[in-house]
């Protein structure tokens, strides 16, 4: 075959690859079930690497990747860099929020790990709320980052006009913010370095037929405020402490978390966004608690995104099926819902018409199971959730860590064999 | 009862924090007995428990009186002169985030569970070394050893700790539960564990038919 042939076959694959994927999103039966790849340390480990070297060795990640892709025929995969190679950048900015492995006394092989803390106070609220973008400036990036303690002298702008802007430069020739501006264009270098061999190994991929199923990352507004702001024990005492101070900050959150994603999806040209939820799940809230403090404020993130012609992918940890009747709520073939544990023949009643579901090989299964066992379960997810179309398959949350090969293998091939 | 004491276990189980806490207040300034006190509060909780059974309350709420508890305790306990022998506890539990895994939350909410449901907690930890787990079944003869873990490399690090308990010879004096994360019953058999929870109402549901009253 000659390099003619074989480029013409990589983009017709493709094409078919994202007709595939898209029939499914907008609710078409595809011509057979379609799989996305979703991994975080599975295919560095596919490869024998540690999660250390995953987060520190840009070129063998990218080209674990490859294989991995290249082997399991997705239709199509997310980007693992973006979510795993970040050793470099966070050493320089002595990051404050994850503990990762070979660091801190945490293994060379284990993933990395969100560290649930307060990082705003209960009487920061209107602080945030006046300001947000200072907030995160002078206080916020001081505390999640060492080496960006300094922020906390710039000038306060707002405040700051005319000729004082002018006597303001003063500030940024100060020994520490120097220092920390400086350790921001180290760690601006190092993210271009790990980007430019993102970029690469997805256009590699892309010439060999193989699309992108995420563009970028966005959150939950309750999300950002339990996880990333007032941690999980603050936000949830602030649902009767502070019920109208955390209402008035997701009200803005709603509003300005989709237009970080908006820009961070149309600055690679793509339309697709990966949105992981931690708190919506059955169990953490009540069904009213969930539709006062979670689901409007998501709902709105959602919409938005949507108009501006951006598939979110939500992750639905845990279990959400009592959840379901009202998470229906979008335009219909506009969404991909990823479920973890939610029944996916409860799932697809309540959903079908609306919402693409994705999802939900057990990690157990794909860590301890056999291929047969895969197999057989892939194929009952297939008659029962594929039925009609609006179907993805993937495991729980993406292929887990330590799934066995042999197992991952057998999923992907399943999605071949499942001919509508 | 009297009223006073109705009214305080009203106000914890029904999520009034500043009215419960301002009435124990009162409650032990005007000399109310602190043991007495102490009591009401562990009542309350019983009721915020089975509502929580129940389906009726969720994290949240365990959360705020779980800090209701602890401002009213913080309050009464230096008031109690001698040393109160509390109730005999149902049962002892030992319980940890395995090796590797740093999430807690889970298990801190099984911990406050077994708690108001007088079991005896000893509370290991996140990422809790297999031995730890050892030393502690020694030292405190539990019936139940809980091991939690969020992540998927949880499975192993329970595995190993499920053997290592076998190995020093300590399997047949505890039942071992896990829970956390995607843990289920092809985790349980995996790990070689007795039983798997999916929320913290299993975890009790467990000890209490492991350690019968």
């Amino acid at each position: 075959m000659s390099a003619g042939s074989v480029a013409l076959t990589a983009s017709v694959l493709y094409e078919q690859r994202l007709k595939r994927l898209m029939d499914a999103i907008e609710l078409r039966e595809p011509d057979r079930l379609p799989t996305i790849l979703f991994s975080h340390f599975w295919v560095a480990h596919y490869c024998s690497m540690t999660c250390r070297e995953a987060m520190y060795d840009y070129d063998r990640l990218a080209a674990a990747l490859r294989k991995a892709v290249i082997d399991l025929e997705p239709d199509a995969f997310q980007p693992v860099h973006s979510l795993v190679a970040l050793g470099p950048t966070m050493d320089i900015l002595d990051y404050k929020q994850l503990e990762w492995p070979g660091h801190k006394g945490l293994a060379e092989d284990v993933g990395y790990q969100y560290l649930d803390a307060q990082y705003m106070g209960a009487e920061e609220y209107e602080d945030y709320v006046l300001d947000p973008t200072g907030f995160m400036l002078h206080k916020y990036m001081p505390r999640v980052a060492g080496a960006l303690e300094p922020l906390s002298q710039l000038p306060e702008y707002p405040g700051v006009l005319h000729t004082r802007i002018i006597q303001s430069m003063e500030a940024y020739a100060r020994p520490g913010v120097r220092r920390a501006l400086e350790t921001l264009i180290r760690a601006g270098e190092e993210m271009q370095n790990m980007r430019a061999v993102q970029a690469r190994v997805i256009q590699e991929l892309k010439d060999l037929g193989f699309p992108v199923a995420s563009h970028g990352t966005s959150h939950a507004p309750f999300d950002v405020a339990a996880d990333y702001l007032r941690g999980s024990k603050g936000a949830m005492l602030d649902l009767f402490r502070n019920k109208e101070k955390l209402l008035n900050l997701m009200d803005r959150l709603a509003t300005l978390i989709p237009r970080a994603g908006i820009a961070a999806v149309k600055s690679v040209g793509g339309n697709m966004i990966f949105i992981p939820l931690h708190w919506g799940l059955d169990g953490f809230m009540s069904p009213k608690q969930f539709t006062t403090f979670f689901w409007p404020q998501f709902q709105r993130v959602l919409l938005t995104l949507i108009d501006a012609g951006i598939y979110p992918h939500v992750l639905w940890e845990g279990d959400c099926a009592s959840r379901l009747d009202v998470i229906k709520d979008v335009p219909p073939g506009k969404c991909v819902y990823f479920f973890e544990r939610t029944d996916m023949v409860k799932a697809k009643e309540a959903l079908r018409g609306a919402v693409c579901i994705r999802g939900n090989v057990p990690a157990s299964m794909l860590i301890t199971g056999t291929p047969n066992e895969v197999r057989e379960h892939c194929k009952r997810l297939f008659e029962v959730v594929g039925d009609g179309g609006g179907f993805i398959l993937d495991a729980g949350v993406g292929v887990p860590d330590e799934a066995k090969p042999e197992n991952v293998l057998a999923m992907y091939e399943v999605g071949k064999d499942c001919v509508y | 009862m009297d009223d006073k004491a109705k009214q305080l276990v009203q106000q914890i189980s029904e999520m009034q924090e500043e009215d419960a806490v301002k009435l124990a207040r009162e409650m032990l300034d005007n000399g109310y007995d602190p043991v007495k006190l102490l009591g009401h509060c562990r009542e309350a909780m019983e009721i915020v428990g089975k509502r929580y059974e129940e389906g009726e309350y969720f994290l949240p709420e365990l959360m705020l009186a779980g800090e209701m508890l602890k401002a009213i305790g913080d309050m009464a306990k230096p008031l109690i002169k001698q040393d109160v022998a509390g109730a005999e506890a149902a049962g002892t539990v030992v319980i940890g985030t395995v090796q590797g895994d740093l999430h807690d939350i889970g298990k801190n909410i099984v911990t406050f569970m077994l708690e108001i449901n007088g079991f005896r907690v000893i509370d290991l930890g996140i990422d809790v070394p297999i031995a730890s787990f050892v030393e502690s079944i020694k030292e405190h003869k539990p019936q139940v050893v809980g091991l939690s873990g969020f992540l998927t490399l949880a499975f192993d690090a329970m595995k190993k700790t499920v053997e290592a308990v076998k190995e020093a010879d300590l399997r047949d004096s505890v039942k071992i539960m896990i829970g956390g994360g995607q843990v289920d019953e092809t985790v349980k058999n995996y790990t070689g564990a007795d039983a798997f929870g999916l929320n913290a109402m299993d975890a009790v549901s467990l000890c209490k038919r492991w350690v019968p009253a």
